[in-house]
């Protein structure tokens, strides 16, 4: 196996699907069928080949593996993939999301369906490339890579708004990126490398580090996304299609998690420190607020969108931390908000498929014509909650956990955010299952297909088991983060201390 | 016989360009001209490649790694107008057998800027070049806007052609030679007569670049002029001018590096920031075009600025990958008609992806790249820039050009909005003609995978950059 490059594997694997695809002749009946089985089997295979990987992947070492390093640009930037404990999962929710993107397309994509597969298969291998990349620069090229692809995907099959909602997706995240660009070019000129492993061990000049850490900060706030730059999201949301929603709360977002993990604090941990209260602040902003936006809102994706919002201010929370419970916790919402986000959002596209609105008010007692749904539904509502029994609740108690310790008011207010998401997803619950069932176009509205039903039904297993069971997510993540804890606290005891004791000077010959 | 040897390629451009003339005359057969100006091309560039370093009429013009790169890309430049001519000529209802001709004279020029190292040397190649692109622009007679951009082009031409020879006197008197080598010895910091030749030097060049503030002419003449002539203007002469304006400053003046890297810092910023915004909201595809070469400009000249080895490589680099976008951008401006007729508003492209799937995608290749979105050469292009950037300490300059690409990243997007998100309303003759096809799909092939194996470029502009450094 240590041969077998298999992590250019699955990276390129659905490129390899895209050139499949593009041969297909997509005009007759049966080409079309051929364009979706191909496209399904293709993401399917990349998931077995993922798994593959798992098994395959040591649990108890902390460093990168399945290592592959090519010759690239030049001998400080090269082709450099690996996995450790905290990538390998993010990778796993990419293959695992893809094939239900794909059958969750297969009637809501009524035109240019060939031209709609070849982009979720670029994008998904620009996803896993970001996971797995272990060199600035080509963590950047998959990175901003991404934004192509799915520009035209909300551009083009998105809903009535698309243009608009597409080009401020396209325009924010170019907009934070590119000073993420400069300072790689910095880092680049200032180490002579963008290898990622030599730079996690590289000591960075403290002053330099503010700057890059802001730079980098300006992506990823973005991309997460945080208030108040969180503005696209929710319009980024409500226009794309079913799956493009899936894909970007399930796994883009995740992108931004990672890079805080693997970059800010891994590369600047003098600079993730001293702005940690400035990212809790804002987190606790986001929080708080998207809630309370959550709960007034009419459109059942704009209400998701936002309370991903809110999910996201808890992951930013547990990586600031700087404690395992607090990077365990922030892993675990991340796979956990992958799974039931992008589960809800496939749950809101099964009824917009049938009734082609989003509106709330449009909708009401569900629960008697379609129990099955009204069944996953639930599960995923609670996921949200973080209602304990499920991923949602692991996730967060654990970041609540890290951040008690640190500061007992950020936990107080973060708290707050727990509540008021069990009240609007409550409430959007009540609003489109239960009540009365007098709306007319739902009178003959039917239950789940079987195709509905294979899409949500592991998803919703899932939500349960690691609600119930998280040992193996958190066996996975524990020694890579346990290593990166390690680290941080190396960097800031060899400057901290001085620091301090300089500031506390300081502050008392001022008074 | 031997003092001629270095002047071969052009010598040997000279020549054809001679014989085709007077067959013109004899011949009616404008394919013929057409396809021996492609072969006296093509056997320039073979000259190019086998010429040793040396240097020819007592150093006045060189023939150093810069200008075999730089000619290089001339001569492609020039042979892809040449295609792009062929394959309108009819429908633009242009034929005159002199374009390929002009063409040709004009290259001659430009491969004169690329080895002139002589002041003397740099004004021959310069108007030379400029005499023949005025008479290009106003080539549609029966066009009143050719013959509009023909003259706004010669009219701010000579004005700049005597700005910059103002300049030059002012250098010569100042220095009291004409060879950049021998100048650049005398050259002492202070000078302020040195600087005011060089100010006026670098707004001629400035001109000929198209950059800001100096930029007024370019979009009405790219819009006047026939598409072809437009190609030309933004391949060949601008590589020509901005490899000029590095010879003349960095081996000339490289002693107050400190003086005229000023004038080129704020050239730059102007043309980026103004380029961004200006093209935001032109309608004609051709204007926007000439927008965007104002900004590419604008990057390009950041590597100028740096001074440096690497930012004379990175510029290499930039303007080989802007070559290469902007032959497949026009080739594909050149497709768009239909029934004879072209299209040049953007708006003409609506839907076009439904029905031209393959050849939406092509464009929005070309777009994306133009705007520098990875994982595309356009990319590359300008992160090598940067990178020279903020090695020299210049990072205001890199923070307001990466600024300016994301400003500029919404016009090209625009073009791709039009194409894939708007309603269809045109019909389009289906993109047959296979010479300019050969043209768009070797570019935008080698955008779409200049990121898999980048070494090849990077190893000639390290090449070129060697010569001064």
């Amino acid at each position: 196996m240590s041969t077998l490059p298999i992590l250019s594997i699955i990276i390129f694997l659905p490129l390899a699907g895209v050139v499949l695809l593009s041969i297909i002749n997509s005009d007759s009946k049966s080409g079309i069928r051929n364009l979706k089985q191909t496209a399904l089997w293709v993401t399917c295979l990349n998931f077995i080949v993922s798994i593959v990987l798992l098994i395959n992947f040591d649990q108890t070492d902390p460093n990168f593996q399945f290592t592959e390093n090519y010759f690239w640009l030049n001998s400080g930037i090269s082709y450099h993939l690996g996995v450790d404990g905290i990538s390998i999962l993010l990778v796993i929710l990419t293959t695992f999301l893809m094939p239900f993107c794909i059958l969750a397309s297969f009637d809501s994509i009524k035109f240019s369906l060939k031209e709609y597969l070849i982009s979720f298969l670029i994008l998904e291998t620009l996803m896993i490339g970001v996971f797995c990349s272990l060199d600035l620069i080509l963590f950047y090229l998959f990175f901003e890579g991404g934004l192509i692809p799915m520009f035209l995907i909300i551009g083009i099959w998105g809903g009535e708004r698309r243009v608009y909602s597409t080009f401020k997706f396209f325009l924010f995240t170019l907009a934070g990126s590119v000073f993420m660009l400069l300072a790689i070019i910095a880092i680049y000129i200032e180490v002579g490398t963008t290898d990622i492993v030599y730079l996690l061990q590289y000591d960075i000049d403290p002053s330099l580090q503010y700057i890059f850490w802001l730079a980098f900060f300006a992506s990823f706030a973005v991309k997460i996304p945080m208030w108040p730059v969180h503005t696209w999201l929710p319009d980024a949301h409500v226009e794309a299609p079913t799956a493009g929603s899936v894909i970007l709360a399930g796994v883009l977002l995740k992108m931004a998690g990672y890079g805080f993990i693997r970059f800010s604090l891994g590369l600047f941990p003098i600079a993730s420190s001293y702005f940690a209260p400035f990212v809790f602040t804002l987190s606790i902003i986001a929080i708080i607020y998207a809630s309370l936006i959550a709960l007034v809102q009419k459109d059942m994706k704009k209400l998701i969108a936002y309370s991903s919002v809110a999910h996201m201010g808890f992951v930013t929370l547990g990586i600031f931390t700087f404690t395992l419970q607090g990077i365990e916790g922030a892993m675990i919402q991340m796979i956990s908000h992958g799974i039931v986000s992008a589960a809800l959002f496939l749950c809101v596209g099964v009824v917009y498929d049938r009734i082609h609105t989003r509106e709330i008010e449009r909708y009401g007692g569900l629960v008697n014509r379609m129990p099955l749904y009204a069944f996953v539904f639930m599960i995923f509502i609670m996921g949200s909650i973080g209602l304990p029994g499920t991923s949602g609740f692991v996730g967060e108690f654990l970041v609540l956990l890290a951040i008690f310790s640190v500061n007992t008011y950020f936990a107080v207010f973060a708290t707050t955010g727990v509540v008021l998401a069990a009240a609007y997803s409550l409430w959007l619950y009540r609003k489109v299952i239960f009540g009365p069932l007098i709306k007319e176009d739902l009178l003959e509205i039917l239950d789940l297909s079987y195709r509905e039903i294979i899409i949500l039904f592991p998803l919703a297993f899932l939500t349960i088991f690691f609600g119930f069971y998280p040992q193996p997510l958190i066996d996975i993540i524990e020694p890579s983060a346990a290593h990166l804890i390690s680290n941080i606290a190396n960097d800031l005891s060899l400057i901290e201390p001085t620091n301090q004791i300089e500031s506390i000077i300081q502050m008392e010959s001022n008074y | 016989m031997s003092i001629f040897l270095p002047i071969l390629p052009e010598l040997s451009i000279f020549l054809s360009a001679i014989i085709l003339l007077i067959l013109g005359l004899f011949v009616n057969n404008i394919k013929l001209i057409i396809n021996l100006a492609i072969a006296s091309i093509f056997f320039a560039i073979f000259l190019v490649l086998l010429q040793p370093i040396q240097s020819a009429f007592n150093n006045s013009l060189v023939i150093d790694e810069f200008s075999k790169v730089v000619k290089i890309l001339i001569l492609t430049g020039s042979l892809a107008s040449i295609i792009m001519y062929h394959s309108s000529r009819k429908d633009l209802n242009i034929n005159l057998f002199e374009f390929p001709i002009l063409i040709l004279l004009a290259t001659i020029g430009m491969m004169i800027m690329a080895s002139a190292n002589d002041l003397i040397a740099i004004f021959i190649g310069l108007e030379l070049q400029s005499l023949t692109l005025y008479v290009l622009a106003a080539l549609n007679r029966n066009h009143l806007a050719s013959s509009e951009a023909g003259l706004k082009y010669f009219l701010l031409g000579a004005l700049s052609s005597g700005l910059l020879l103002f300049g030059l006197s002012y250098i010569y008197g100042f220095t009291g030679n004409t060879n950049l080598n021998l100048i650049s010895t005398v050259v002492t910091p202070g000078n302020i007569g040195l600087i005011i030749g060089i100010v006026f030097v670098c707004s001629g060049l400035a001109f000929k670049v198209s950059a800001v503030p100096f930029h007024m002419w370019t979009p009405d003449v790219y819009e006047g002029a026939p598409t072809p002539v437009t190609a030309f203007f933004a391949l060949a002469p601008k590589v020509a001018a901005i490899a000029l304006a590095v010879r003349f400053l960095i081996v000339g003046f490289s002693d107050i590096a400190f003086d005229w890297q000023q004038i080129i810092i704020f050239l730059s910023i102007a043309s980026m920031v103004f380029a961004s915004f200006a093209a935001i909201a032109q309608k004609n595809i051709k204007r926007l075009m000439a927008y965007s070469s104002i900004g590419h400009v604008g990057y390009a000249l950041i590597g100028l600025a740096c001074g440096t080895s690497q930012g004379v490589s990175s510029l290499i680099i930039y303007l080989t990958i802007y070559l290469i976008m902007n032959i497949g951008v026009f080739s594909f401006i050149l497709s768009m008609k239909n029934k004879g007729e072209y299209y040049e508003n953007i708006s003409d492209l609506s839907g076009l992806y439904k029905t031209h799937p393959y050849y939406a995608a092509v464009i929005t290749i070309f777009m994306f790249s133009l705007a520098g979105i990875p994982p595309l050469a356009g990319f590359f292009g300008k992160f090598y820039i940067f990178i020279a950037a903020i090695e020299s300490n210049m990072v205001l300059l890199a923070v307001v050009g990466i600024l300016a690409s994301v400003i500029g990243a919404f016009y090209y997007l625009r073009i791709i909005k039009v194409i894939y998100f708007d309603e269809n309303k045109n019909s389009f003759d289906g993109f047959k003609h296979r010479s300019l096809n050969f043209l768009t799909h070797p570019a935008a092939f080698l955008i779409l995978i200049f990121c898999i194996y980048p070494l090849p470029l990077i190893n000639i502009s390290n090449y070129a950059a060697s010569s001064f450094f």
